[in-house]
C-alpha cells in the first residue's frame, strides 16, 4: 500500500516537474529538451510485470501529452520503454535478484555500472523513438543523431543527479 | 482459430504493447484541427487548470519585466499630453494675411523621463530620495519629480553620471509654488518637519476663502513644475491675526512611504524663465 502511494506521488511529481520546469527552459530548448518524467518507469519495483510497466508507460506518456498538445507522441515513447524495461533488467540482473521483487532499481540495489547502463539504454531508446516520431519528415541524420545523443546525455545527468540528491539508499534502510 | 487465440493469450503483453503503440501513432498522425477541438474539450479540464495555476506563478515572476514595460508606456503616454506643449504665437502677422507659422504645430515645453527609486527617507528633518538616473541619461539640476499618480515629489538637487539626489517635499528647505484650485490664489508649499503626511501652504492671501477638503495644485508660476499637478487637500486652516496671510495644513497626495518609480519633468524653457526672473531682481 505504502509502495502504491509512493508511486502515485512520483507519477504526479515527475509529471509536474517535466511540465512546469523542464519544458519551460528556454536557452537550450530548440536543440535539447531535458526529459525526466520517465524516471517514474525506471524506478518501478523489480517485480512489476511487463504488462503493468507497458500500461503505466502509456498512461504516463499520455498524461504528459495532454499538457504538451501532442497526443500520442510521448505515449508511444513511454510505452516502448515500459515494454523493453524487463528485457534490459533481465539482461543485467542475476537470477537470484528475483527474491528482491519489491526493491527498486537504484545504484544501491544494482551497482553503479549496471544501473548506469540500464538508465542510458532506456533513455537513449526513449529519445531515439521520440525524436524519430517528432522529426519523421526531416532527413538531416547528423542533426537527428546529435539531438538524440545530447538530449539523452542531458536526461542521464538529470536522472543521476536526482538519484544522488534523493539518495534512496537511506530510504531502503 | 483456437491456435490463434492461444497464441494471443501467450503473448498478450506483446499484443497490448502493439495496440498501445498503434493507438499512440494513430493519435499522433491524425492530430488535426478537428481533433484539437475534440481533445480540447476534456483535456483542458485538467491540463487547463494546471496550466492556469502555472501561468499565475509565471506571471508573478514576470512582474518585474511587466512593471518596466508599463513604466515605459506610461512615460510615452505622459509625453503626449497636450499640456506639455505651447502653441506658436499666431497673433503676429508678417505684413500679409499669411501666418508665419502653422498654428497646428506645437512647441514642446515639458518632457518626462522615468526613474527607479533606489533610496528614500521620510523620517528625518531633511529628507532626500535617490534615483537611478543621472546626467548621462538626461537628468539636470532643478528638474521636477512627480509620482506615477501625478502628484509632486520634489526637485532634483544633485546629479552625477548615473544617479541623482532629489530634495523631497519633506525637507525643511523645500519650497514649491502652489495654488488653491477653488480661487487660483497662489502660495508656497513648505514642510514644518513634523509629520511626513502633512505639508503647509503658506502666504495665502486672506481674501481667499479656502474650505477644508479643497484641492491644492501646483501653480503656473513655478519654473520646474508643470501647472495643475496634484499636491494634496486642505485639512485645517490656521488664522494668524497678526499677519495678512493664512497658513493651511495640507494632507499630501503623494505617498512617500512606498515610492518605487518616479517621473522626472524637464522644462525645456526653464533657463529662459529663471534668467529673466533673476534679471528683474538686479534692477531693484
Amino acid at each position: 500500500m505504502n509502495n502504491l502511494l509512493k508511486n502515485i506521488a512520483r507519477f504526479i511529481l515527475f509529471l509536474l516537474i517535466q511540465i512546469i520546469i523542464l519544458n519551460e527552459i528556454p536557452p537550450i530548448h530548440q536543440f535539447i529538451t531535458p526529459y525526466l518524467y520517465f524516471i517514474f518507469i525506471l524506478w518501478l519495483p523489480f517485480g512489476t510485470s511487463r504488462i503493468a510497466t507497458t500500461l503505466l508507460g502509456f498512461a504516463l506518456g499520455y498524461a504528459l501529452d495532454m499538457f504538451t498538445n501532442t497526443p500520442g507522441l510521448h505515449a508511444a515513447a513511454a510505452t516502448l520503454i515500459g515494454y523493453l524495461r524487463p528485457t534490459i533488467l533481465n539482461l543485467l540482473l542475476a537470477q537470484e535478484a528475483s527474491e528482491e521483487l519489491t526493491k527498486e532499481p537504484s545504484i544501491a540495489t544494482m551497482g553503479w555500472g549496471p544501473f548506469t547502463f540500464y538508465i542510458f539504454s532506456l533513455t537513449f531508446i526513449h529519445h531515439f523513438y521520440l525524436v524519430l516520431l517528432e522529426w519523421l519528415q526531416f532527413g538531416n541524420f547528423s542533426y537527428f543523431i546529435g539531438k538524440v545523443f545530447f538530449t539523452s546525455l542531458m536526461s542521464m545527468l538529470l536522472i543521476l543527479l536526482v538519484e544522488l540528491l534523493l539518495n534512496r539508499r537511506k530510504l531502503k534502510r | 482459430m483456437k491456435n490463434i487465440i492461444g497464441f494471443i493469450r501467450q503473448n498478450y503483453t506483446f499484443f497490448s504493447f502493439l495496440i498501445l503503440q498503434i493507438v499512440s501513432l494513430v493519435m499522433l498522425s491524425s492530430y488535426s484541427k478537428s481533433h484539437q477541438t475534440y481533445f480540447g474539450n476534456w483535456n483542458n479540464a485538467v491540463a487547463g487548470k494546471v496550466n492556469s495555476y502555472y501561468n499565475e506563478w509565471a506571471y508573478f515572476f514576470d512582474l518585474k519585466a511587466t512593471n518596466a514595460k508599463l513604466v515605459a508606456e506610461n512615460v510615452a503616454l505622459r509625453n503626449e499630453l497636450a499640456q506639455n506643449f505651447v502653441p506658436y504665437d499666431t497673433s503676429v502677422k508678417s505684413g500679409t494675411l499669411i501666418l508665419r507659422k502653422d498654428s497646428l504645430e506645437k512647441i514642446r515645453k515639458f518632457f518626462y523621463y522615468p526613474a527607479k527609486v533606489v533610496g528614500n527617507s521620510f523620517t528625518l528633518q531633511k529628507n532626500y530620495i535617490t534615483i537611478e538616473r543621472g546626467a548621462l541619461e538626461g537628468v539636470k539640476k532643478d528638474m521636477a519629480v512627480i509620482s506615477p499618480d501625478g502628484s509632486i515629489v520634489g526637485v532634483v538637487v544633485e546629479v552625477n553620471d548615473h544617479y541623482s539626489k532629489i530634495m523631497s517635499l519633506l525637507h525643511r528647505n523645500s519650497k514649491v509654488s502652489a495654488m488653491l484650485k477653488r480661487d487660483r490664489i497662489a502660495g508656497s508649499i513648505e514642510w514644518d518637519g513634523n509629520s511626513p503626511e502633512i505639508l503647509s501652504l503658506k502666504n495665502i492671501s486672506k481674501s481667499a476663502l479656502p474650505k477644508i477638503g479643497d484641492t491644492v495644485l501646483t501653480s503656473p508660476y513655478s519654473s520646474s513644475f508643470p501647472a495643475q499637478l496634484m499636491i494634496g487637500r486642505v485639512t485645517s486652516i490656521i488664522k494668524d491675526p497678526s499677519s495678512n496671510f493664512l497658513t493651511l495644513n495640507i494632507k499630501s497626495a503623494t505617498n512617500f512611504y512606498n515610492l518605487e518609480y518616479v517621473y522626472l519633468v524637464q522644462n525645456k524653457r526653464m533657463e529662459a524663465q529663471t534668467d529673466v526672473e533673476q534679471k528683474g531682481e538686479g534692477n531693484e
